[in-house]
């Protein structure tokens, strides 16, 4: 079984961390992996740079453009994260925009993947349909569970049909925004919130966009099985230690 | 075989829709109402009303003497240059806000590069009393001012774009991203044939207008509606869009794309796509696009602040991969020599974008009984600050 699905069964909230690999410095993606599973942290969304990422603020755009800038490639991550299943066992997932990917070679990639131990990808700008027609069996044949997201403005028809899809979790985006955009959540997240939670899905829901803190991520996690920080993250790796992680992820879960 | 979109929203293997779930019911919306709205006769009424008493069309399909005598072969300017605002791009903006007032939206996004697209957007949104917010790249806003001051003038509000390399593929990217956090009450008015189905072909068929009137001008003067050929210039390609438009499936009619060479092919300052890109994705659309070999999308060059996008529209994409039309290369001097040559024969400064079109002429022979329609697609009113500096007027 999928490690991501492993996880999902696991009776707790679930806490999923989002940084972007080549930042702060090219070479820190095994070590942020480590220390985040070190800290309790349930899964790792690792991000592959673009150039181009339209989903996200100014955050994750930042550190994106800088990790180029460092010379993170495609292809230097997988080398990075060759030997990454000898010391870490949650589960990690890959989170980028297709053109890259594309340009690897989708089959090459999902290879990869597979050969270093990824368990998911999340690829915002690859439509459910086009993943369908021409990537899904690919993706399974590598044991790859492909992630999709929904919104606030997702209809409850199109939900569904997103659940029937989905294997694993689905993607809850809490607001109309990029990452980064909002902190905190008002009575029009509680409400969908609420909406989501009542359609019984097949999926388990995680929370993502809008969860900085421990206040955020129990407000997440009332109604889903976990929540997701990113822009928050990549902001505390910018201006802290390495080391430091586990004070990061304390804080998220103090009171829990 | 037809080169025009397919029911999925694609041009041969080229087009799509491949944006974030967050961007689906914006994009949905206007994909499921636009060709119902654009087919509503009020709609029509109302967009030819406009385009006749506020833009000026018919546009003169005007015969060019001098400049036909010099090439020795029949050419017909298309001027778009004539138009209100100064360029093409006033034919989408007219049609995207009629789309917008029907859809219920109260407030306008766009994305501008030089300011053409900016200022037609600002003018349609002054016109219609709607909120304008145009997002331009910082380096863009430096170096194109008069632009901005017009921009001001009409009552938009102009947003720097800070992100990448600050130019428009990052006002394009900005303004997708605004999209994406006003989802209901936003409508996002592009300026060319690119971005997510259905954007091309709406845009395609705002311009298609060009074509239309090509053929019963053409008609009148040649007795025929069929040039041999047609030429436009490409940046993203909305001018050449909607010059090839209702051309596109008559084979006897050949198609010229002239895109921007910059300092030359090779040189590494180049917005020659089609030669240097490969396939991709790029805001939303599965196209040609230039990038690294790791999939990053790299900053195109040229003297033309129109042409230099590093993508190009899947429907010029699928006319270079199908051999329908063919793509010439004009660097910035070729294009600026053209654009001098043409105000001396013709009396007529053009834009360098369309200058590229021009040049055309010094690079492939026509016989002298061809009938070669230019899409003379801007006036160089905008660009007289940089005729100045290369010419040392």
């Amino acid at each position: 079984m999928n490690r991501i699905n492993k996880k999902l069964q696991e009776d707790k909230k679930l806490l999923s961390i989002y940084f972007t690999a080549g930042y702060p410095n090219v070479d820190d993606t095994v070590s942020i992996i480590q220390n985040l599973e070190k800290s309790g942290v349930d899964m790792i969304e690792i991000g592959l740079p673009f150039s181009d990422p339209l989903a996200d603020g100014p955050t994750i755009q930042t550190s994106s453009t800088q990790a180029l800038k460092n010379g993170m490639t495609t292809e230097l991550l997988f080398e990075q994260l060759k030997g990454i299943r000898q010391s870490v066992s949650i589960p990690l997932i890959i989170m980028g925009y297709f053109n890259p990917m594309l340009q690897y070679g989708v089959e090459d990639f999902c290879k990869k993947c597979q050969k270093v131990g990824i368990d998911g990808l999340i690829i915002p700008d690859l439509p459910v349909d086009v993943y369908n027609d021409y990537y899904k069996t690919t993706f399974e044949k590598h044991d790859l569970i492909n992630v999709f997201l929904i919104t606030p403005q997702t209809s409850d028809e199109r939900v569904r049909y997103i659940d029937s899809v989905s294997d694993g979790f689905i993607y809850m985006v809490s607001s109309a925004s990029t990452t980064g955009a909002k902190v905190g959540f008002g009575n029009e997240q509680t409400k969908y919130f609420e909406r989501i939670a009542n359609m019984n899905l097949n999926n388990a829901q995680i929370v993502g966009f809008g969860i900085s803190n421990n206040d955020t991520f129990t407000q997440a996690t009332k109604y889903a099985k976990g929540a997701i920080i990113g822009s928050a993250f990549v902001k505390y790796v910018t201006n802290n230690n390495l080391k430091s992680i586990p004070d990061f992820v304390d804080d998220i879960l103090k009171s829990k | 075989m037809s080169y025009n979109i397919d029911e999925r929203g694609y041009y041969g293997e080229f087009g799509g829709a491949f944006i974030p779930e967050m961007l689906y019911p914006n994009v949905e919306e206007l994909r499921q109402n636009y060709l119902k709205i654009m087919a509503e006769p009020s709609f029509q009424e109302e967009f030819h009303a406009l385009l006749k008493d506020y833009v000026g069309r018919p546009s003169p399909l005007y015969f060019a003497e001098r400049l036909s005598k010099k090439y020795n072969t029949k050419i017909y300017l298309k001027r778009e240059d004539l138009n209100h605002t100064g360029a093409h791009k006033i034919n989408n903006t007219i049609g995207q806000i009629l789309m917008a007032k029907r859809l219920g939206k109260n407030r306008i996004i766009a994305e501008t590069g030089a300011g053409q697209h900016g200022v037609a957007t600002a003018t349609v949104c002054a016109l219609m009393g709607i909120e304008c917010i145009v997002y331009m790249g910082e380096i863009d806003i430096a170096r194109q001012a008069p632009n901005v001051a017009r921009m001001k003038m009409l009552g938009a509000t102009v947003v720097p774009a800070l992100s990448g390399s600050r130019t428009l593929k990052d006002a394009t990217n900005e303004a997708i991203r605004d999209w994406i956090n006003n989802p209901v009450d936003t409508h996002y008015i592009i300026g060319s044939v690119v971005g997510p189905h259905p954007y091309p072909d709406m845009v395609a068929k705002f311009q298609a207008v060009v074509s239309e009137e090509i053929k019963n001008q053409l008609l009148e003067k040649e007795g025929t509606e069929n040039p041999d050929y047609l030429i436009a210039c490409v940046g993203g390609g909305s001018n050449a869009a909607g010059t090839y438009y209702h051309y596109l499936d008559n084979e006897d009619v050949n198609i010229i794309a002239v895109e921007a060479a910059g300092l030359g092919i090779d040189s590494g300052e180049s917005a020659a796509t089609s030669v240097l890109g490969k396939e991709g994705i790029i805001h939303g659309s599965k196209t040609l696009l230039m990038q690294t070999n790791d999939g990053q999308i790299t900053e195109p060059y040229s003297i033309s602040a129109g042409l230099d996008y590093p993508g190009v529209g899947p429907m010029h994409a699928n006319l270079y991969k199908t051999g329908r039309a063919e793509f010439i290369a004009i660097t910035d001097d070729e294009a600026m020599t053209a654009g001098l040559e043409l105000s001396q024969l013709e009396g007529i400064i053009p834009a360098i974008e369309s200058s590229h079109a021009l040049a055309v002429f010094e690079h492939k022979k026509f016989k002298p009984e061809d009938i070669v329609v230019l899409n003379l697609s801007g006036r160089g009113d905008k660009d007289l600050q940089n005729y100045i500096d290369y010419f040392k007027l």
